[in-house]
């Protein structure tokens, strides 16, 4: 699904990424995990072409991404959803204009916005919320929003950047159980994240990331215990 | 595509409901640039119309005929001998390179010529005991700039009583209007220019009012255009109603200087100034061309910096 093939970039030499190669295999639930400024941002912004590598090769879903073309980045960013921790919801649209936002950008049928926005909303649980503005939610409730609006075009990919890490521990769990649901359905999840205890307990792939460099990748891993 | 553009027009109608103040100042505004386009157009399309009726009507030396040689001869005998001289004079002057075309204009034909200019007052040429009109000789030139020439030349001939021609007048004339055309080509542009700028003002405030949700359409992954679209169709309908305005406050007030100037003393103004249907329609073409392509051109500069990347 990823695969970055000795990929440096760097801020003027200092942060960012050195020479990093990685694959994360499709239907994956991997974490990155790595202490601030170790270049966990920098992998998302490679990713979603926020950033363009100095050296090296990236590819995203078997598709050479190195080199895209400003008018092509559109196409990869539809192919890979996004959630932010900081939820990213449009504050005066309702929690359906919200999802369905993600699909009108597609320009997706009107009957089939129809069709699929309550069923990604009865995923997450938030039917009952189709209604309400992002401000009348909890927080674990706006995320899930996120995560719908993220899988509303079932995506291939689902990059989510510390998604748990304005909320408290339960809620938290739900959102990291609506993400490994989604990944039994299919859907390839990166994951950024400091939360040490969700780590452990989900015993997924971990890669550690720090100064720029992968310093370990575990298929069932735990959050090293020295960052 | 369709889709596509009902969302932008859909969206940039909510966006115009959101800050309807911002929009209506940015559509006075740009209305008020089109007017005064406006009457620099209509001063540019009446200056040429006076050009060319200047260069028609005064590229003609009129060489006005004694009624006699000879103050001795009797009336037959001299009207004999002028008849000789006029028609010696247009041999000469047919002959001439510069000339275009000869033409004897008698004295009653020149009185029917003032008639018909006169028109409706020509009811004073009546009263008239007899004709005063002198026969004469109208030289016409294929430049007008050889008319001194001619005149020189027609200065030295036998019975010739005095030469009208108005070369450094038309000259003065083109003069005069070449300034004029060139100074409202001036004003257009910077016009054009500021109105863009009104527009690039306009259209940034609403697009950094929606900097957010710019950046969470680019992550979703919207293309430039579908980002752009809203904003664009804004620009477009500033420009568009701006055209309307307008035109409809031009229409009205064209219409009553046209009546303005019927009524009073400037007959041969009226009669040059182009009309007012004619003028309307033309300017909604212009208008809304315009106002178009300054609405999206600076919604398109407004947006540049959003949209990189």
């Amino acid at each position: 699904m990823i695969r970055f093939e000795g990929v440096t970039k760097t801020y003027n030499n200092i942060g960012g990424l050195r020479d990093v190669d990685i694959h994360i295999a499709k239907g994956d639930f991997v974490f990155l995990v790595g202490p601030s400024g170790a270049g966990k941002t920098t992998f998302i912004k490679l990713i979603t072409k926020e950033l363009n590598p100095e050296s090296g090769k990236i590819f995203v879903d078997g598709k050479d991404i190195t080199h895209l073309s400003n008018r092509k980045i559109p196409q990869l960013r539809r192919s890979i959803g996004i959630v932010f921790q900081d939820f990213s919801l449009l504050p005066d649209k309702t929690v359906y204009e919200n999802v369905a936002f993600a699909m009108e950008i597609l320009r997706v049928a009107p009957r089939t916005i129809r069709r699929q926005v309550p069923a990604v909303l009865s995923l997450v649980g938030l039917s009952d919320k189709a209604n309400k503005r992002p401000s009348e939610l909890s927080a674990g409730e706006q995320q899930r929003v996120a995560i719908a609006r993220a899988f509303v075009n079932t995506p291939s990919l689902i990059v989510a950047d510390e998604p748990t890490g304005n909320l408290d521990p339960d809620t938290a769990w739900e959102i990291m159980e609506l993400l490994s649901l989604i990944n039994r359905r299919g859907t390839t999840i990166l994951m950024v994240t400091h939360a040490k205890d969700i780590v452990d307990k989900m015993g997924k792939r971990v890669v550690t990331i720090e100064a720029g460099s992968v310093v370990r990748d575990e298929g069932e891993g735990v959050y090293g215990a020295n960052v | 595509m369709f889709r596509a553009i009902t969302y932008a027009v859909k969206e940039a109608f909510q966006q115009i409901g959101a800050n309807k103040g911002r929009f209506v100042v940015c559509l006075l505004t740009i209305t008020a640039m089109l007017l005064i386009l406006g009457f620099v157009f209509i001063i540019i399309v009446n200056v040429g119309m006076v050009t060319e009726e200047a260069k028609t009507q005064f590229d003609t030396i009129q060489i006005y005929m004694l009624e006699t040689p000879d103050e001795s001869l009797s009336e037959e005998e001299a009207a004999k001998a002028m008849e000789g001289l006029t028609e010696d004079i247009m041999t000469i002057l047919a002959a001439v390179p510069e000339v275009k075309e000869v033409e004897f204009i008698s004295k009653d034909q020149a009185m029917t010529e003032f008639k018909v200019k006169w028109g409706d007052n020509a009811y004073l040429l009546e009263g008239l005991p007899e004709n005063p009109l002198p026969n004469s000789v109208r030289v016409k030139v294929h430049q007008l700039e050889d008319a001194d020439l001619i005149a020189e030349m027609a200065a030295d001939f036998e019975g010739v009583e005095d030469i009208k021609y108005y070369q450094s007048t038309v000259q003065q004339i083109l003069h005069i209007t070449d300034f004029i055309k060139k100074g409202a080509l001036i004003v257009v542009a910077v016009l054009i220019v500021i109105s863009i700028v009104v527009v690039v003002g306009t259209v940034r405030l609403a697009v950094e009012a929606s900097k957010r949700e710019i950046r969470i359409m680019k992550f979703i992954g919207a293309t430039n255009w579908f980002v752009r679209g809203p904003f664009l169709v804004q620009g477009i309908l500033i420009g568009f109603f701006a055209a309307i305005l307008s035109c409809a406050v031009m229409g009205v007030i064209y219409q009553k200087l046209t009546e303005l100037l019927a009524q009073t003393a400037f007959l041969m103004f009226s009669v040059n100034l182009v009309p007012v249907p004619f003028l309307v329609e033309n300017f909604l073409i212009i208008f809304a061309a315009l106002g178009i392509s300054v609405g999206a051109v600076g919604s398109i500069i407004s947006m540049r910096r959003f949209l990189k990347a």
